[in-house]
């Protein structure tokens, strides 16, 4: 029989007993809509995660360090083919303008991160600060920042992270209330004065041999033959930002929660970690960094930069790493989903062989007048293979658009818990149109093998017994 | 789709030749011998009447014929093939080209229209959709139903019943067509309807029909030749005068 009247014929004798095929073919949807449910779940939260850590700007940074900060710090140590410390490059301006020539390299700018004394209304506070280039702006990182970020990129101007914000207004948020409100916090600051107090690294105007006598240098330096000064000063900067989220949050305790920008704070030569170590070594004049944050085309080129950058002397770091781990416990996730979703689609195939093996009960006289005017085996073999399939494709479909269904309720349902405890809403449910395609082949897959014995039953049914048969 | 033409030049030559033909149903210890040794020939385009009361095995010998079942032992030859050797494949191409059917319970798929169940054949044979439709029309006409196409079996009489049951055995143009007890479950004026019309074809498309009956008045009505079996034997076999009398024309029989 050809394929159109097979399933002309199947869908037929389906409609012919309405009901109980009906009802299995629920039974398949349920199935497939569990089974739907189940892993949308799993790449929902998956997306979601990924989302965040893409918003982080995470996954697009590659951490690049002078060699000698990184000792220790993960797989550098087993890489043998590396340079030793010793052959390392020194990570100055000359090295940064070298990455950002690298292929797929969007910016590479320095690390500028330093502790100075903020005073705020005559309150002093220890905290670090960070340098953010104009391009953090697009940043997701501060989506939902209150006020603006830098107008341009040497104002003195300075973006507070909340908690910090909160603190500079003495607002420590109760135990249990996890969220004060941003806005509130930037009324009171947003164009307020903060003063930065710091240590500026002044090359030595003279020769380093003989340091000039003067006012100018309070104290100098001297280092393994080379020599600047030190000079104490204090920056007058207006805060034009609150930032809701935690640009940083990966860098755990050393995360800065006030930022300045780029050009500016490059232009305090403020003293940094590195210049003590680094500064023998550097060439001429030339700023030495501690870090260079990397900002790559795509996260799929993060690897391939970051082997271009170990190749030029350096060390990196990227979250690409824990990024994997996340990729691995994600698999796992799927794999137990899809069981449980499975399992229900299992159950109702069970439905499938118990329908069709009624409906041969029931249509025996059937398929022996078939028989009796030439319907071969297989003719009656793939009729009812035809039947299982469309009831699987049926309940397939149906299944998909029940399962979608399930998922946007319950996606509301955690919304409406998330808005009551103050959490922004999230969209933690994806149904990719691969899933769909899977999930309706699947189930036709499973309704084929489940109709595998009914159908062979009907065809090896012996005609004359089946006429017979009132 | 057997396209041969049924030709009646063919008369006299052998439509069914059954050799020794038995076969035997085993019910826990005791064998039932439904056939046991028959041996007939039959020619192209006889009406032969197989007759015999319930249990006499008539109806086994038709089914062997059709080839619904396989004999225990012996042979039934229809144009050259031995049908117990084919496969099952075979033995349903079989069914589907040379042989028609038609039964006592004229067995229409109760949830098909009548041209659906006239042109099921055809999809068996994978004939054309648009072919398909116009041969069923085409058939049901031949039997006075075209205006009954789009109806159900349970819609019908059990006249009109049978007369799709004709149309539908008669769609694929086959060789030959086995009756078994046709007008069983018809009064005789419905009766008389459809043997008259099985009888038409047989004279004007040279088919052979082979019909299992009880009724002997029926048999010595419209058949050429007369089977009689008890217990599985075939016990007397002879032409019908009165038959012959009423053809137009004589039997293929010598």
């Amino acid at each position: 029989m050809k394929i159109p009247d097979l399933t002309e014929l199947a869908l037929r004798n389906l409609r012919e007993s309405l009901l109980r095929n009906s009802l299995t073919t629920v039974g398949i949807s349920v199935g497939v809509a569990s089974l739907v449910a189940m892993l949308s779940l799993g790449i929902g939260l998956q997306q979601l995660f990924s989302r965040r850590l893409a918003k982080s700007g995470l996954f697009d940074t590659v951490l690049v360090t002078s060699r000698r900060d990184v000792r220790g710090m993960g797989r550098d140590r087993d890489d043998p083919s590396g340079p030793t410390p010793a052959e390392s490059r020194v990570l100055d301006e000359s090295a940064r303008q070298e990455i950002e020539r690298l292929p797929n390299v969007l910016e590479a700018y320095p690390d500028i991160r330093f502790q100075p004394e903020l005073r705020f209304e005559d309150k002093p506070y220890l905290e670090i600060v960070s340098a953010l280039p104009a391009s953090a702006k697009s940043n997701d990182a501060f989506e939902g920042m209150q006020g603006s970020f830098f107008s341009s990129d040497t104002a003195p101007e300075v973006i507070l992270q909340k908690t910090f914000a909160e603190k500079l207004l003495g607002k420590t948020p109760a135990r249990g209330i996890h969220e004060t409100n941003v806005a509130d916090l930037a009324k009171p600051l947003l164009g307020q004065e903060l003063t930065m107090l710091y240590s500026q690294r002044a090359p030595s105007s003279t020769t380093p041999l003989a340091p000039a006598a003067g006012a100018a240098a309070p104290s100098d330096v001297d280092l393994i033959g080379s020599t600047y000064s030190v000079v104490y000063r204090e920056l007058k900067l207006k805060i034009v930002g609150i930032s809701d989220q935690d640009p940083e949050s990966m860098r755990g305790p050393t995360r800065a929660r006030v930022f300045l920008p780029l050009k500016l704070a490059e232009s305090l030569h403020v003293i940094q970690p590195a210049d003590l170590r680094e500064v023998s070594r550097a060439a001429g004049n030339q700023p030495v960094y501690s870090s260079v944050s990397v900002r790559v085309k795509n996260p799929a080129q993060v690897q391939l930069v970051e082997d271009a950058v170990k190749k030029m002397g350096f060390g990196t770091f990227s979250i690409l790493d824990a990024s994997r781990g996340l990729q691995q416990v994600f698999r796992v996730l799927y794999a137990f989903l899809g069981i449980f979703g499975s399992l229900a689609l299992i159950v109702s195939s069970i439905g499938i062989v118990n329908t069709l093996v009624m409906a041969i009960l029931e249509r025996r006289r059937e398929i022996g007048i078939m028989k009796a005017i030439g319907a071969s085996d297989g003719d009656v073999q793939k009729l009812f293979f035809a039947e299982a399939g469309a009831m699987g494709i049926l309940g397939g479909i149906v299944g998909v658009v029940l399962g979608w269904a399930i998922g946007q309720l319950i996606n509301f349902g955690t919304n409406i818990y998330l808005k009551s405890q103050s959490f922004p809403p999230e969209h933690f449910w994806a149904v990719p149109w691969w899933l769909v395609a899977l999930a309706i082949g699947f189930s036709f897959l499973v309704s084929l093998v489940s109709g595998l014995y009914p159908a062979g039953r009907a065809a090896r049914l012996d005609p004359v017994q089946a006429l017979r048969y009132e | 789709m057997t396209t041969a033409p049924v030709v009646s030049s063919a008369r006299g030559t052998l439509a069914v030749r059954i050799e020794n033909l038995c076969r035997y149903y085993s019910m826990g210890e005791t064998v039932i011998r439904a056939v046991d040794g028959v041996s007939v020939e039959i020619h192209a385009g006889e009406f032969v009447a197989l007759l015999g009361s319930s249990g006499s095995g008539k109806s086994s010998v038709l089914n062997l014929i059709a080839g619904l079942d396989r004999p225990t032992s012996g042979s039934v030859v229809v144009q050259d093939r031995d049908l117990a050797k084919l496969s099952r494949e075979e033995l349903a191409k079989y069914r589907l080209h040379v042989v028609g059917m038609v039964f006592q319970s004229f067995n229409l798929i109760a949830s098909m229209t009548l041209s659906e169940n006239v042109e099921l054949p055809l999809r068996f044979a994978e004939v054309d959709r648009s072919q398909r439709a116009s041969l069923a029309r085409e058939a049901l006409e031949r039997v006075g139903l075209r205006a009954r196409m789009n109806h159900r079996p349970s819609e019908l009489s059990g006249g009109e019943q049978q007369r799709a049951a004709l149309a539908r055995a008669l769609i694929n143009r086959p060789q030959l067509l086995l009756a078994d007890e046709p007008t069983g479950n018809l009064d005789s004026h419905t009766g008389t309807e459809i043997m008259d019309m099985v009888r038409q074809f047989n004279r004007e498309l040279g088919m052979t029909v082979v019909m299992v009956t009880h009724e002997r008045a029926l048999a010595e009505r419209y058949a050429q030749r007369m089977i009689f079996l008890a217990d599985g034997k075939l016990i007397d076999d002879r032409a019908n005068a009165s038959a012959v009398v009423d053809s137009r024309e004589r039997g293929g029989r010598p």
